[in-house]
């Protein structure tokens, strides 16, 4: 098989790794079965410091830190708390931050870091620790219920087309990691009283559900109510961190916080506010 | 729907086992029929396996083709299945496919569409015609999403990240289900006159699986234990195409949409060797077919550099490939450094499928053990010796409906649940706690790994009754072992616990598919005996049917019901067209 460099036209699959440390010698040394020091923060609920503790991993090739974590698990800490399930980036389960970056633990490979250093893992800071590296997300699904639920339409004939589901398609891309959630700057920082405010993946959720050629509802001043889109000042930290490579920012929060614009602030067009926002 | 955290009694007319496509499908229905629901499931609500199922839903709409009905859906399903299907099942399934696609498009589904501004779909190997309605190859999400949705609009209470341990009878019927908290590790228990389990799979039984930790066969266990009957258990299906490498993800899925979008498999020597298997088929030949071929090429020496085979479709566009089957590119990006638009896959089989299950009636999903339902991959019969890529979405919604629908109705129609017998509860709570008793137990883990090699190497995609009456032996002593694991530390978040009370589940049903591969003397579908290599046409006659009574498992032959003659005429009938 082929083991040349990237070409110039590779995907973000491959230039999201820019930064990271990849020659050819750690990749070598990767593939020894040397060992390497994986480090976890452990705690019990409500130990939000927590305590580092340091294993030593044995690498194998194409390792990622789930397995190094899941190695620990089964021959140092039985007990060791972590959420994973499909080990393939399709559930996100296994959310969690790397080095301090969020990252889903399946899709990390061991390879892209110096592993002469410890490589840190911890749970997601956002959420309330429930042990090790298993956090309290149940907050995400109260928002989740919030959410005005798709309507199908009755007034036109079920017939579109797939240019007209691409952006629907997109937003329905997502995982629940909950990674955005995570880094989002509105959330991070608020503690266990989280604000009035859905986070990147409702945001997306609810565009999702907007875009759908075929939806009778209208989600813009539900995002602008309680949705708190407003509060978001486009960092685009949430985009860059997505699994699933949806444009949070761009094909999800910046339409939506326009519409709102265009529906609720702008007073020429607010003669037109009774007719709601025009869809995307 | 409410997400229940703290421990209180709790009482519904309906308790649904498992959020997969046919657990949330089950619960909308028997939700709709005026049926207080309770969801238990093992993992956070939206992470089920499901998800992972990526190629499509086999559902004969005919949007693409209009030459496919569900008759044709139906020959294929019986042939795919060599003819061990329940035929009923296999019948219903095709009529009621194209139904559920518009439920869940009114629901908010988003298919890819076509051309006419209708559903796009796909061929797949087995089937006729273009029959799977897809999203790009993350099917399976777009289901789970969906179907999580809706469920959230219907008042449902979900208990996250709980497992059951054991299923509640009183008088021979169905009270309720004991478990426990994953996240917190308190006992619990639910009173409910009826019970549906969907609760998935089995392959992490076995070592290399596309299965996740979930897959460990719980449902089966305690349907077991509480007198249910399972069929068809010796049918596991290896699924041709897993990652081989790196290590870390062998056993992952690659999608059989890659070889439907054109991909050709071939040997060390550049040979197209399905071409010597299944000169017509060829890649689209059914999954036992070409699970088979490629376990043979690696044996007879002819494998990839890792041991398995070449899958490419890299003489297709790159951009048809990203558009087409956006997440095999990214995963093997991501995972093997390989661009698949340019270079080959490496794969092999993994174990993906069982087709045998919890034993139901056709129409209603009830077991034999009154109040006790079942549907989705814990249950049996639709597929036979053989499940078609596809056809396991639309049996989530098809069977998921019906039994949702029928525990609703037998629940409503039942006084409130009696109260369950306080000594079957501590009998419960004494056996989910007995792994913290055991101090100088052995490690779960080494067990659990112990077993799926053991697994892998003697039950595998050829069998033999050495091999089986050797891993009969060896299973013995894993059992043994099993039910000494120990856990250690405190009940919160315990995987070492979890997996204790795992894989005392894992030794029971590998038991069963044991017993019931020694006992079919054949070869047919997705059990192959090197020792019987041909069909009999006798034992198409009959299902293998496993039992516990009185903590002993038994296995016997039961006789199929005859095919009618309306539905032979069906399976006999010709079609005009070719495969797509």
């Amino acid at each position: 098989m082929s083991t040349q460099a990237a070409p110039e036209d590779a995907t973000s699959a491959t230039t999201r790794y820019e930064g990271s440390v990849r020659d050819e010698a750690l990749r070598a040394q990767a593939r020894t079965g040397r060992t390497f020091t994986l480090r976890i923060n452990r705690g019990e609920h409500g130990d939000s410091a927590g305590r580092w503790e340091s294993y030593d991993v044995e690498l194998a090739a194409g390792m990622v830190v789930l397995d190094a974590v899941l190695f620990v698990q089964a021959k140092h800490a039985p007990d060791l708390a972590v959420r994973w399930n499909c080990k393939a980036a399709k559930c996100g389960s296994c959310a969690a931050e790397v080095n301090g970056r969020p990252r889903l633990l399946c899709k990390t490979r061991l390879e892209d870091f110096n592993l002469a250093e410890p490589v840190l893992v911890q749970p997601m800071q956002t959420f309330v620790r429930i042990k090790d590296l298993v956090t309290d997300v149940s907050w995400n699904y109260r928002v989740n219920e919030k959410i005005i639920p798709f309507r199908a339409r009755t007034d036109r004939p079920w017939k579109f087309y797939q240019r007209d589901v691409e952006k629907a398609q997109e937003m329905r891309q997502c995982i629940e990691c909950f990674l955005c959630q995570d880094v989002c700057h509105v959330l991070r920082y608020s503690g266990e009283e989280k604000p009035a405010f859905f986070g990147p993946r409702f945001f997306v959720r609810a565009a999702g559900l907007d875009f759908h050629p075929m939806d009778a509802e209208d989600r813009v001043g539900q995002l602008r109510g309680e949705g708190g889109i407003g509060l978001c000042n486009i960092t685009k930290c949430c985009t860059e961190v997505c699994p699933a490579n949806i444009h949070i920012t761009d094909d999800a929060i910046i339409p939506e916080k326009e519409r709102a614009v265009d529906a609720f602030d702008d007073p020429f067009r607010g003669i037109f506010r009774r007719n709601g926002a025009p869809k995307p | 729907m409410s997400v229940a955290l703290e421990y209180h009694p709790f009482e519904s007319d309906v308790i649904v086992v498992g959020a997969g496509g046919a657990g949330l499908r089950a619960a909308i229905e028997a939700a709709a029929s005026g049926a207080s629901v309770t969801i238990i499931c093992k993992s956070l609500l939206g992470k089920a396996h499901t998800i992972m199922a990526e190629g499509g839903m086999a559902a004969a709409i005919g949007a693409v083709d209009s030459r496919d009905n569900w008759q044709v859906h139906f020959r294929d399903t019986m042939s795919g299945g060599k003819y061990l299907n329940n035929w009923r099942m296999a019948e219903l399934h095709a009529k009621e496919a194209p139904a559920e696609i518009e439920s869940l498009e009114r629901w908010g589904a988003v298919f890819d569409r076509n051309d006419q501004g209708g559903v796009m779909q796909r061929i797949f190997g087995g089937h006729t015609y273009r029959r799977l309605v897809q999203v790009g190859d993350r099917t399976g999400l777009e289901l789970i999403r969906t179907l999580q949705d809706k469920a959230v609009a219907s008042k449902l209470t979900v208990f996250m990240e709980h497992t059951v341990t054991k299923i509640l009878l009183r008088d021979g019927r169905v009270c309720g289900i004991a478990g426990y908290e994953r996240e917190w590790g308190r006992f619990r228990v639910w009173k409910a006159p009826a019970v549906i389990v969907a609760s998935g799979g089995i392959g992490r039984i076995y070592s290399v699986t596309s299965n996740s930790w979930e897959g460990t066969a719980d449902g089966q266990a305690i349907a077991l234990e509480a007198g249910a009957e399972l069929m068809d258990m010796e049918f596991v299906q290896f699924h041709p195409t897993g990652m081989v490498w790196p290590q870390s993800v062998r056993g992952v899925l690659v999608t059989e949409a890659v070889r439907a979008e054109g991909g050709i498999l071939t040997n060390a020597q550049g040979e197209r060797f399905m071409e010597r298997y299944d000169p017509k088929r060829l890649e689209l030949s059914t999954r036992d077919v070409v699970a088979r071929s490629i376990h043979t090429e690696v044996a007879e020496g002819r494998g990839s550099p890792h041991g398995g085979a070449f899958l490419s479709i890299a003489h297709k566009p790159a951009e048809f490939i990203k558009k087409k089957l956006p997440s095999m590119h990214d995963q093997f990006m991501e995972f093997a450094k390989v661009d698949i638009t340019k270079e080959p896959m490496e794969v092999y089989p993994t174990t993906h499928y069982v087709m045998g299950g919890i034993r139901v009636d056709a129409e209603t999903a009830a077991t034999n053990v009154p109040g006790l339902y079942a549907a989705g991959e814990a249950s049996a019969g639709l597929h036979g010796a053989n499940r078609l890529g596809g056809n396991s979405l639309s049996d989530l919604v098809v069977f998921g409906r019906r039994a949702g629908f029928a525990a609703a109705q037998y629940a409503l129609a039942q006084a409130p649940a009696p109260d369950p017998e306080p000594a079957q509860i501590i009998s419960a709570e004494k056996e989910m706690l007995e792994p913290f008793a055991l101090e100088d137990g052995e490690n779960p883990f080494t067990v659990q790994e112990d077993l799926q090699k053991m697994m892998m190497e003697y039950v595998g995609v050829f069998r033999t009754e050495a091999q089986l009456l050797e891993a009969r032996a060896k299973l013995q002593s894993l059992q043994e072992r099993a039910s000494r694991t120990r856990a250690a530390g405190s009940r919160l978040y315990n995987a070492m616990w979890h997996a204790a009370l795992d894989v005392r589940n894992m030794v029971r049903i590998a038991g069963t598919i044991i017993e019931s591969a020694l006992l079919r003397k054949e070869s047919r579908g997705a059990h192959s005996r090197v020792d019987y290599p041909d069909t009999s046409q006798e034992l198409q006659k009959v299902n293998s049917v496993t039992r516990r009574l009185d903590g002993t498992l038994t296995v016997r032959y039961v006789e199929r019901p005859a095919l009618p003659a309306e539905l032979a005429t069906v399976l006999e009938a010709k079609d005009a067209g070719v495969p797509a």
